[in-house]
């Protein structure tokens, strides 16, 4: 499973920066760039659109992303003419959380509704997104909310848990952030990292970032369900191990 | 004797509003200059030197065909807002023509209709918001109140380029809450809406064209 992005931009730099940023943390997933006009200027091309859309389909369905009015528009007319078994959603959402968001929901396997969700739950607009088992996926992606430590795990019961050095030199910037989230993906476990009090979904990149943990500093991992043993087991390694730094 | 329309006659037609739209081009990108970013002349010009070329090769048998390849046609080339507006409203007037040969005031009107339907849908716009909404809206009105009183596809489209063009105008003290005159709030407002404007345009060089055979 592995659902496709495309990036529509008025400016091809904007597109293929943002493509470029995205496939860092997303690097199996299929990220295709469609900024500027027709002429190469500044605007929107249906064809570059239509043609992007094909190329990021590897038959899982392809989520579009846009930044200004005519963006949406063109984005919204490729979809409109896609004959199946194509399918493509055009997503409200912030270009570049939004992009971020959905990339790492699809490296973690989202399929097209989780990764729709995901860049939705970015901007905030959880009343866009329709309820469904990979809600809680795409929530956790956009990393929307963090929970007082407490207030969760009353509900879940005893977790398995550990300290955990950050012993790279950025913390849970995003590389390392992306790492952790797809380091988890795969697992049957509920993982959370709680850090000066504030709790985020592990599998959220935008939610780890936000916990603002520097090198040097302490996180708290926690996991629930079948696999969270390995789940804390694969964090602290990742730790131990720099993330790859 | 009540005047229709061919697909012939629709080619002249558009070969017309080809001509206008490329004449009045720097006008467009003045508006445009004033509250968005100065390239609806230039969008507006390559889209329809395309529809020219496009609807001097033959193929297109029905009204509805030769509106189709302008739809598409300016979806492809125009790369602006206004390549998924017209588009879309060109496309919407194909479809509500079906495939007869030959439209009546009452299909024109229909289409009118039609394609106003579909630039609301795809720009999310009302009335009043400072967009080509402003003059295609009352361009429908109108052009459905002539053909309820008999007219033919002249009076129609000559009704529809005249409220059009007193749409245009109405857009001037507005404040723009669509499209990228809207960023501007307040200082949107003693311009003319370059959308609206072209609308205008489009509309009053068809009528011409109609009234003229
Ligand atoms: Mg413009």
């Amino acid at each position: 499973m592995t659902v496709g992005l495309v990036l529509v931009s008025h400016s091809a730099k904007i597109a293929e920066g943002l493509a470029e940023l995205a496939a860092q943390m997303a690097p199996d997933v299929p990220v295709l760039p469609a900024g500027g006009g027709p002429d190469g200027d500044l605007g929107t091309d249906y064809d570059a659109v239509a043609t992007a859309v094909d190329r990021a389909d590897r038959g899982d369905g392809v989520v579009l992303l846009y930044d200004l009015g005519s963006a949406q528009m063109t984005a919204e007319l490729v979809v409109e003419g896609l004959s199946a078994p194509r399918r493509a959603h055009v997503v409200e959402a912030p270009l570049v959380e939004g992009a971020v968001a959905a990339a790492v929901a699809a490296q973690g396997g989202a399929d097209l509704d989780g990764v729709v969700a995901a860049a939705a739950m970015a901007a905030g607009t959880a009343g866009e997104v329709a309820g469904g088992p990979d809600q809680e996926f795409a929530a956790g992606a956009a990393g929307m909310s963090t929970l007082p430590p407490s207030a969760g795990a009353a509900e879940r019961g005893p977790a398995v848990s550990a300290n955990v050095v950050l012993r790279n030199e950025v913390g849970l910037h995003a590389r390392p952030a992306a790492l952790l989230a797809r380091s988890i993906a795969d697992l049957d476990a509920e993982v959370v990292v709680e850090y000066a009090g504030t709790e985020a979904d592990a599998r959220s990149v935008l939610g780890l970032m936000g916990l603002n943990a520097r090198g040097g500093d302490t996180v708290v991992v926690r996991a629930w369900g079948a696999q969270a043993e390995e789940a804390v087991r694969r964090v602290r390694d990742l730790a131990d191990r720099h993330f790859d730094e | 004797m009540s005047v229709t329309c061919t697909a012939e006659d629709l080619v002249v037609a558009l070969r017309a509003v080809s001509a206008a739209v490329v004449d009045h081009g720097d006008e467009l990108t003045e508006l445009d200059r004033a509250i968005g970013d100065a390239d609806h002349g230039e969008n507006m010009r390559r889209g329809f030197l395309a529809v020219a070329a496009k609807v001097d090769s033959p193929g297109q048998t029905t009204p509805a065909a030769v509106l189709k390849a302008v739809g598409t046609t300016l979806i492809s080339t125009v790369g602006g807002a206004s390549g998924p507006l017209y588009g879309t409203a060109f496309l919407r007037a194909a479809t509500s023509l079906a495939d007869v040969s030959e439209v009546d005031g009452v299909a024109v009107a229909a289409a009118l209709r039609a394609a106003l339907g579909g630039v609301v849908a795809r720009g999310r716009a009302e009335v009043g918001d400072k967009t080509m909404v402003d003059a295609l809206a009352p361009a429908a009105d109108a052009a459905a109140t002539a053909a309820e009183g008999g007219g033919d596809v002249p009076a129609v489209l000559a009704a529809a380029a005249e409220a059009a063009e007193r749409g245009a105008e109405s857009t001037k003290p507005l404040v723009a809450r669509k499209g990228r005159a809207s960023y501007l709030g307040e200082r949107s407002a003693g311009h003319l809406d370059p959308g609206a404007r072209s609308t205008a345009l489009v509309l009053r060089a068809l009528a011409t064209a109609a009234g003229a055979r």
